[in-house]
């Protein structure tokens, strides 16, 4: 059984059709890699899997339950989780509070408990407080705790999307460009992190330009052309397929 | 492990403390006259700690609070005058009104993003102050108001001189502080201030942005109907000249100029507005001027305000202490 399921989505901005009756699965456990050219289509995809935008059609099944017409929070309450491909951190706020963000809809005091700190509230702090810590040892930052999250180095502020991300426990969690703007020692570092959450069981699904590290990494990927789908298959088979390297190398060419 | 206590005592409690204590004994050396400007600064400080959960903590511009206000001091003055129910014990029906109201005003307006909701929410409060002059329901007294309001009475004894408000007020003030506090420290605080941040990225996290959008209106507005309750008392007679837009507008800047998101900034913004301009009462029509001129310099140079809000601060040694391996 698939642990996504995309069912020829599209969506349009306009005259500019962004996705085309592009349809995939991810299994659990795997890590897919979604490459293709800029304006591909990729960031719109994961925009339409997270419920910021609404597919003009086409259909989204997250473990076997329709999730295109949710609204983006009750997706990551279901068990997607995402990063932004340019980093959208709550910059004034500690690098703590920012993975505070991803336990919040894992807690449950309202207002008034929150108004009257009752034994039930502050229970609940201090353990979303101690599961924050774990995930920022996890990804590195725990030295980095109190530090306000514009503060940080870029790498680092990638980091903490995905402790942010890994905070709300999701089941899938989706990247987008995670290595955008890394060095090659934060881009390694990136690479074993990345196979570390997989093995916690974590289903990860992938945009990714730095294409070494898209082939080390994916056991399966997707590539995505003006919108459309044109090729999926293992490293090895779309490394070798001649749409993609037409596609894809040829623009890499021109930059 | 075990508790220790390292001796320290907390900087900020220390000031609040000195603060509250030098509050608690100034009636004692003043005249009514400036015991009942304090009892002014008292409430509009809690009109912008209200104030400060909508604009300071979720970064939505409301300039239409005074509506809040007027819907707390009506609902006290209509029910205590006809039903002849102690003022007090409409406080929590005071907060039900101006909440409940909220909740209807903001609902379809909440997606509006910073400058339109800004501009929507002074149409909200400019259409509830007409509205009471053109005595609504029949109830309203229309542009004179509702008088006779009865005096509050706390545990048998009638508030009445300026002095004892005084301790009525700032009484009320202090719970207020100290829940907002806590209420700072909180699921809930967070999840405006990562609303106000980044809305998008607050979504994408799990948080239901429009559900805190309101319900920061919500808490604001109600706090707001309580403060009405005890100025309808307060005076006695209340009527929509005391609810305009610039009373919206004082509250605002007393937020702006303070601190946004910051309780000891706009107890200093409350102090300073309502407070320096009586002092400076002989320069009459000086006063706006260097008012004026004050805000427009701060804007330029300290737009995070006086005292901004400082970063929450969460005792993390203890809980690495006390943490296994993941
Ligand atoms: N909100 C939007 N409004 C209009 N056009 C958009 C919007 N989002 C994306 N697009 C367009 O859709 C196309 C695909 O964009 P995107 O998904 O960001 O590509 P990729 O992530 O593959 O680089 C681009 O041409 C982009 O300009
Ligand atoms: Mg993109």
């Amino acid at each position: 059984m698939s642990l996504l399921s995309i069912k020829r989505l599209t969506k349009s901005f306009g005259g500019l059709t962004a996705v085309n009756n592009v349809s995939f699965d991810v299994e659990p456990g795997q890590i897919v890699g979604l490459i293709g050219p800029n304006g591909a289509g990729k960031t719109t995809v994961f925009n339409l899997i997270t419920g910021i935008y609404r597919p003009d059609q086409g259909e989204i099944l997250f473990d076997q339950q329709a999730v295109s017409r949710l609204p983006t929070h009750r997706t990551i309450s279901l068990g997607i989780a995402r990063t932004f491909q340019t980093i959208r951190l709550f910059q004034n706020l500690s690098v703590l509070e920012n993975v505070l963000s991803g336990r919040h809809c894992l807690m449950k005091s309202g207002v008034f408990s929150s108004l009257l700190h009752t034994p039930r509230q502050r229970r609940e702090e201090r353990a979303a407080l101690v599961k924050v810590l774990q995930y920022l040892e996890f990804v590195g930052l725990s030295d980095q705790a109190e530090q306000l999250a514009k503060n940080l180095s870029y790498g680092n502020q990638r980091l903490l999307e995905i402790a942010r991300a890994l905070a709300t426990e999701p089941r899938l969690l989706i990247l987008d460009e995670p290595a955008g703007g890394m060095n090659e020692q934060e881009t390694s570092s990136l690479v074993a992190l990345i196979t570390r959450m997989r093995e916690n069981g974590i289903t990860i699904l992938l945009i990714e330009h730095d294409m070494s590290l898209v082939m080390r990494v994916c056991e399966n990927i997707v590539v995505l052309e003006y919108g459309s789908k044109i090729a999926e298959g293992s490293p090895e088979e779309i490394k070798q397929n001649r749409r993609v390297i037409e596609a894809y190398l040829g623009t890499e060419d021109e930059e | 492990m075990q508790k220790k206590y390292n001796g320290k005592i907390n900087p900020r409690n220390a000031v609040y403390t000195a603060v509250a204590v030098v509050l608690a004994m100034l009636p004692a050396f003043l005249n009514p006259y400036w015991v009942d400007v304090l009892n002014s600064i008292g409430i509009y400080a809690i009109l912008a700690l209200s104030l400060n959960i909508i604009v300071g903590h979720a970064g939505l511009f409301n300039l239409g609070h005074a509506a809040f206000y007027a819907i707390g001091a009506y609902t006290a003055a209509i029910i205590n005058t006809r039903f002849g129910v102690p003022v007090l014990w409409l406080l929590p029906l005071c907060a039900l009104t101006a909440g409940l109201f909220a909740l209807i005003v903001a609902r379809p307006i909440i997606h509006l993003r910073g400058d339109y909701l800004c501009i929507v929410t002074i149409g909200v409060g400019e259409i509830v102050r007409i509205a009471l002059i053109n005595n609504v329901f029949g109830m309203t007294g229309g542009a004179n108001g509702i008088f006779g309001i009865d005096r509050p009475s706390v545990f048998g004894y009638t508030v009445r001189s300026p002095y004892q408000f005084f301790y009525l007020i700032w009484a009320f003030a202090g719970l207020t502080i100290f829940l907002f506090h806590l209420l700072e420290y909180s699921r809930f605080g967070r999840a405006l201030n990562y609303l106000r941040e980044d809305e998008v990225a607050a979504e994408g996290s799990g948080i239901n942005t429009a559900h805190y959008k309101l319900a920061c209106f919500v808490v604001g507005a109600a706090w707001a109907g309580m403060v009405g309750n005890i100025y309808a008392a307060k005076m006695t007679i209340i009527s929509p000249e005391s609810y305009s837009f610039w009373e919206s507008v004082l509250m605002f800047t007393i937020v702006i100029l303070g601190g946004s998101g910051s309780i000891p900034g706009v107890l200093l913004g409350a102090f300073l507005i309502i407070g320096l301009p009586e002092i400076f009462r002989e320069f009459a029509n000086a006063r706006m001027l260097i008012f004026g001129a004050a805000m427009v310099v701060m804007m330029i140079f300290r737009t995070q305000g006086i005292l901004p809000s400082r970063p929450r601060s969460y005792k993390l040694s203890k809980l690495r202490a006390g943490e296994g391996s993941p």
